[in-house]
């Protein structure tokens, strides 16, 4: 049975708040330059990317094909405003190149794929996350690696077939170095989950499927550590851990915003986003 | 027949170089048309859900993308969400036909005909059953890169035994092939053209029939045969080669399947020479139809394919993409001027 490797965990929290913050800045820094994006989500989620990649997953920025690697897997292809924050920030590509977030001809496309490096899949095409990350799983188990699978997938991927047919799969090749983190943001296109097709109860859904499931506030980079740490103590299952975040974290004139798939933001507002974002939490205004 | 006079400037005035961005997927490119209507499907759909209270409404968590909200907003008991599930989507919508429903059920081209094949062979196609799939982001409408471009959408659909494919190009069009849809008996794919839609058809005069080509233009040097939105790239073409003193006929072919064949071999008998223009790959489309067409009836022309080539686009502003991938007014133009330099050697017309 696959083992998860060693906790590579030695930054400490605020380190991690701080990184959170810049990512955060970056994710505004792109987005106003085009005037637009994925900003919700990017502020959203973040606090599990600055875990993650600075510092539970084993990787080498300079050696993106390092087959040891823990590998983050990006479902959901608009998410990726975020995912380039992180890389930016991790050295995978320069920071300049954020600004070329949406332009043409970029390889910061405003729904990533794999021409971006850093990118393990091309989500985009929902749904299509779980199952990529199942085969990653089996792959680094055939192959004899301690390596972990993290994917990132949203709560309207739970409307899809395939990732309950992917979650089966899961189970029952027993892959605890697989990691789902499912973003919860109450919000996909058409309106909040439920009303469009109503989702829960989540944490039993996937219970029920086989899996070990915690579900944790997911803008609270103490509790994805911590979550994480309990997932590495349970063997045997793959681990769910369900993010409540709220889309536009940090930003309170995003977070208060009536929740929208695709926030609109008037040009002035950026002045004050990245203000916002700049603010200590704590710290006198 | 006359399709009207055609009143929008269609090439993108942005030459490739100039960084535009893609842009959120809501922005419609109208392609700096003079007129613009908005919604066309929603509204047409609201009115033939007026005349015929077995029409109801479906999406997959697309309904503000697709237009579909204009008919939920309408008819709330005739709408029906089914969330972010396109074979569930198909699905459900072969049910409702199979109790005397006249479903139409909107998302992507994309997520319809890749992820949704088998439901839509089968539970529509297979059983005739009286489903209309509505899907948006054809072709090149989309900066988002090959996991939104519906780029082999048609070929997918044509392959479908039975099943009726539809690529209007303007929202005059878009109106009445939704009504056309309605009031056909059995599976139908149309594109879906949404949000600001130009306008290149005049509604009075314009006549959409399921299976029926227009000719827009009569020229005797070359022939253009056009689907979907680019055949107002086609219509601008015709006018700058018209400028240079070559004579172009535009053949508008909104239905793939069933196919005009007549239509297109008339044309053939009196231009021997054809461009094909389609907002899709270069093959399994249009320009696919039109060569069986030929073959079948073993006539021998010269012929150039204007369409996306064989290999997933990239993202970016439309005006960039449509440069890039030589689909825009100029590529056209270009092409009828290959195909009108003989070549003995590669031209079995001219060699037999
Ligand atoms: C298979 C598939 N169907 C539909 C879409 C169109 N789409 C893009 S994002 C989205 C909403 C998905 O929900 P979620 O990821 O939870 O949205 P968010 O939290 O970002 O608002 C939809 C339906 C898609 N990208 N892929």
């Amino acid at each position: 049975m696959t083992s998860i490797t060693a906790p590579s965990i030695d930054v400490s929290i605020p380190e991690l708040q701080e990184r959170a913050r810049t990512l955060r800045l970056h994710v505004l820094r792109m987005a106003e330059r085009v005037g637009q994006g994925y900003v919700g989500q990017g502020l959203g989620i973040a606090d599990l990317l600055a875990v993650l990649y600075f510092g539970e997953m084993r990787y080498d920025p300079r050696r993106l094909d390092w087959p040891e690697r823990d590998r983050f897997v990006l479902s959901i292809g608009h998410y990726s405003i975020g995912l380039y924050a992180a890389l930016a920030e991790a050295g995978v590509f320069p920071l300049d190149e954020m600004d070329s977030y949406g332009a043409d001809g970029s390889r910061l496309e405003m729904s990533g794929s794999e021409v971006t490096p850093g990118f393990e899949m091309t989500g985009g095409s929902l749904g299509h996350g779980l199952g990529q990350a199942v085969g990653m799983a089996l792959g680094h188990r055939l192959a004899g690696r301690k390596s972990r699978t993290f994917l990132l997938m949203s709560d309207g991927e739970l409307q899809e077939g395939s990732t309950w047919e992917a979650a089966m799969a899961g189970a029952h090749y027993r892959l605890d170095a697989l990691i789902a983190f499912v973003d919860c943001n109450g919000q996909q296109a058409d309106g909040a989950p439920a009303t469009v097709m109503g989702i829960e109860p989540v944490h039993d859904k996937w219970t029920a499927f086989g899996w070990h499931v915690q579900r944790i506030d997911g803008n609270d980079i103490r509790a994805i550590v911590h979550a994480i740490a309990c997932a590495k103590d349970a063997s045997g299952r793959p681990h769910a851990i369900i993010l409540d975040t709220l889309m536009g974290k940090g930003v309170p004139l995003f977070e208060r915003r009536e929740k929208n798939h695709f926030i609109r933001v008037a040009p002035e507002e950026w002045a004050i986003a990245r203000e916002q974002a700049m603010a200590r939490p704590g710290a006198p205004s | 027949m006359s399709g009207g006079a055609s009143t929008v400037p269609t090439t993108s005035s942005a030459p490739v170089g100039i960084t535009g961005t893609t842009g959120s997927i809501l922005t419609s490119d109208t392609g700096g048309a003079a007129s613009v209507q908005t919604a066309p499907f929603g509204h047409a759909l609201v009115a033939a859900g007026e005349r015929d209270a077995r029409i109801v409404g479906l999406t997959a968590d697309l309904g503000k993308y697709t237009d579909m909200h204009v008919f939920a907003q309408r008819f709330p008991e005739r709408f029906v969400q089914v969330g972010m599930a396109e074979q569930n989507l198909i699905g459900i919508a072969a049910g409702l036909a199979r109790t005397g429903h006249v479903p139409f059920a909107t998302t992507y081209c994309v997520f319809a005909t890749r992820r949704a094949y088998d439901f839509i062979a089968i539970g529509a196609a297979l059983g005739r059953a009286n489903v209309k799939i509505v899907a948006g982001l054809p072709g090149l409408t989309t900066g988002y890169g090959g996991t939104h471009q519906g780029i082999e959408d048609l070929a997918l659909m044509r392959a479908i035994p039975g099943l009726v494919v539809i690529d209007p190009c303007d929202a005059t069009e878009m109106a009445q092939a939704t009504a056309a849809a309605a009031e056909h008996d059995g599976p139908v794919y149309l594109r879906l053209l949404r949000g600001q839609v130009p306008m290149v058809f005049d509604p009075a005069t314009h006549r959409f029939e399921i299976g029926r080509a227009c000719l827009l233009r009569d020229g005797g040097d070359v022939g253009i045969v056009s689907t979907g939105l680019m055949t107002a790239r086609a219509l601008d073409a015709a006018d700058r080669l018209e400028a240079a003193g070559v004579r172009a006929s535009v053949l508008h072919v909104p239905t793939l399947k069933p196919f005009d064949r007549d239509a297109v071999l008339e044309l053939a008998a009196r231009v021997p020479r054809l461009v094909t223009a389609e907002n899709h790959v270069v093959s399994g489309g249009l320009a696919s139809a039109v060569a069986d067409t030929l073959v079948d009836a073993g006539v021998a022309v010269r012929m150039e394919r204007i369409g996306i080539p064989d290999c997933f686009c990239e993202s970016g502003s439309i005006p960039y993409l449509v440069k890039r991938y030589a689909m825009d007014a100029d590529s056209i133009v270009a092409a009828a001027q290959r195909v009108l330099t003989v070549r003995r050697s590669t031209n079995p017309a001219r060699n037999a």
